[in-house]
């Protein structure tokens, strides 16, 4: 790995003379290099461009107006801190929203993640056609595009719904309960069908770092004393596998803050008393409702904040684990 | 050394413990399946079956009456059902080609050379897997607006050129491609755009195909939000939300539309399982 790095900083490496002296032979040498990769540039000039058009612009953008009043019909005025302080300290609904979200967040976050990887360790023991037909039986929800209506009828209110059904028959109910419309279950609920659709990119990932651990260390591991399973998924294939497991976190850690379209379309938009109100229902209320684009920035950069910190930090734990 | 290979996977694996292991999985996996299965049989169940009580799972005279009901349905509705049909393809295949492109054209300097900036630049796009598309909404419909392109397939297909997940994952598998057959193509006289095109992008296929069932997954299920007002640019998914939001009367057709909205992605991936496996092994963040 290392000799391939060294080498590929040969190719790129000028072989003109640099002139010498100060900032004139910095700019010198800056100016060589951009001539000597401007055919990269070039190659990477079409996405990059729209990539700072459609996600780094619009996050400054967003910062910037979040400290503005701004309906999009007038030009937007300079309020401060006040979006912020009106988020935090008189908007109820949204701190409903912001409790909603970190329970979502702490509870599908850990729980999708292991389960994730879990399914995939327990997948990786099976022949390999068994193997790729359970993959598919476990990554088909979240693949199937939003088909999630599915559980509106599972649970739906009334006796011919799926739950309602069941428990009718086997006598542990006597009339229908309304589900989705009972902020008492509604929550639960979301959390289920969001863990339902959670197995995704990561648990590809996992799956593939699995089949990519090196085999001759489990055997070596077996003639140093690793004894059963546990072992060896503690002392061999966790630290393997160090890599995907932080990609994973990524985007198990991102899914689980933006939770949003599950909880319009099962608990309905409002949802009955904000049961299932979250950051992000909240962000689509006021940017696509009330067309409060300044208040909904703030809203926009809050949520940027916490996703990125959780991620940070997250980031910066999972580096330590087996360190 | 024989004894190991023959013992090949069983190493360290009691079996009381295996098919606990299994059972475990047998019952996650009908929770995952059960959902899935009961909206296809549903598809397929005649009207006095669909509303029998207590209901049933499985399917007893299958019959095609459902997806004719479908066409019925939207036979009276403003735009053919056909119509929506084409603009999710459409925008899938569009937004997937292009992004497969772009990204990978961006992501071949990223892996493969070390000019100025290069680190920044991929620490720009590891942080902004760390945020969702929510973030960005609303200034991007601010952008949109003021470029003109709110409500036309532009809106749709453009962005998604530029999703950052595609170009993380491109990159990462680029890099396992030799340096030394770059540098041999170099030494021939190769130009970047010709070692780019004629030998790093065959050697990626895999990969092509993950990024594919990665747009699959975002573009399939985009419903347009508020970016297309036209009923006739709108996609199949708003169309399955609005027979569904029919109650139901509708149950039938809205499980028809479900499993005429799911088939294609599933079966995408069932041909493709392989080479995404393959390219997702090489997704890991190395420090």
């Amino acid at each position: 790995m290392q000799s391939a790095k060294v080498t590929a900083e040969t190719i790129t490496q000028p072989t003109a003379e640099r002139p010498a002296s100060g900032i004139r032979r910095k700019w010198a040498l800056f100016a060589s290099d951009m001539k000597r990769d401007k055919h990269l540039f070039v190659l990477m000039a079409p996405y990059m461009l729209l990539f700072g058009m459609f996600t780094v612009l619009p996050v400054i953008i967003s910062i910037f107006f979040s400290f503005t009043y701004f309906n999009m019909l007038e030009a937007p005025r300079w309020i401060g801190w006040d979006n912020y302080a009106r988020l935090l300290w008189s908007d109820d609904v949204f701190l409903i929203g912001l409790k909603n979200t970190l329970i979502f967040a702490v509870i599908t976050g850990p729980v999708s993640y292991l389960a994730c990887f879990v399914f995939a360790w327990l997948i990786n023991e099976l022949r390999p056609k068994v193997r790729a037909f359970m993959t598919l039986i476990f990554f088909a929800p979240s693949i199937s595009g939003n088909v999630f209506f599915i559980w509106q009828i599972i649970f739906s209110s009334d006796a011919y719904g799926i739950i309602n059904g069941f428990l009718m028959r086997i006598g542990y109910l006597n009339e229908p309960i309304q589900w989705l419309q009972d902020p008492q279950y509604m929550l639960g609920i979301i959390i289920i069908v969001q863990l339902w659709l959670s197995l995704g990119t990561s648990f590809l990932a996992f799956i593939a770092g699995l089949q990519t651990v090196d085999r001759t260390l489990y055997e070596a591991g077996a003639v140093d004393g690793v004894r059963n399973r546990w072992q060896e998924l503690w002392y061999i294939t966790l630290p393997s596998m160090r890599p995907q497991l932080m990609f994973g976190a990524v985007i198990q850690i991102t899914a689980s803050l933006a939770v949003a379209d599950v909880s319009m379309a099962l608990a309905g938009f409002p949802s009955v008393q904000y049961g299932a109100h979250t950051v992000v229902t909240h962000l689509v209320d006021y940017g696509t409702i009330r067309f409060e684009m300044g208040y909904a920035s703030a809203i926009a950069t809050i949520l940027f904040m916490l996703m990125l910190g959780t991620n940070l930090i997250v980031q910066k734990l999972l580096r330590k684990v087996g360190e | 050394m024989k004894l190991t290979l023959r013992l090949g996977k069983r190493l360290n694996r009691s079996w009381q413990v295996d098919a606990m292991l299994m059972l475990l999985l047998g019952v996650f996996g009908a929770f995952m399946a059960i959902p899935l299965i009961y909206v296809i049989n549903n598809a397929f169940k005649p009207l006095d079956e669909l509303f029998i009580f207590p209901p049933k799972l499985f399917v007893r005279n299958p019959t095609f009456e459902n997806f004719g009901d479908l066409l019925q349905v939207m036979k009276g509705s403003w735009v053919p059902f056909s119509r929506y049909i084409f603009n999710t393809f459409f925008i899938t295949a569009a937004g997937t080609a292009g992004h497969i492109l772009l990204a990978s054209a961006a992501a071949y300097p990223l892996a493969k050379h070390k000019f100025r900036g290069h680190k920044v630049l991929f620490t720009i796009i590891v942080l902004s897997l760390m945020f969702s598309p929510h973030v960005t909404a609303i200034p991007n419909y601010m952008i949109m607006s003021s470029i003109g392109w709110i409500d036309s397939y532009k809106a749709l297909i453009i962005p998604a050129f530029a999703f950052p997940l595609g170009l993380y994952l491109m990159k990462q598998f680029m890099e396992q491609i030799p340096d030394a057959l770059l540098e041999a193509a170099k030494i021939d006289g190769a130009s970047e755009y010709r070692i780019f095109w004629q030998i790093v992008m065959p050697l990626v296929k895999p990969a092509w195909l993950t990024l594919l069932i990665l747009m699959m997954q975002m573009l399939w299920g985009a419903d347009g939000g508020s970016f297309i007002y036209s009923e006739q640019l709108k996609t199949m998914h708003f169309a399955m939300g609005q027979i569904i939001q029919g109650g139901i009367a509708r149950a039938g057709a809205g499980a028809a539309v479900a499993v005429v909205v799911m088939i294609v992605p599933i079966v995408t991936f069932l041909l493709s399982q392989s080479s995404v496996i393959q390219t997702m092994a090489s997704s890991g963040m190395k420090d």
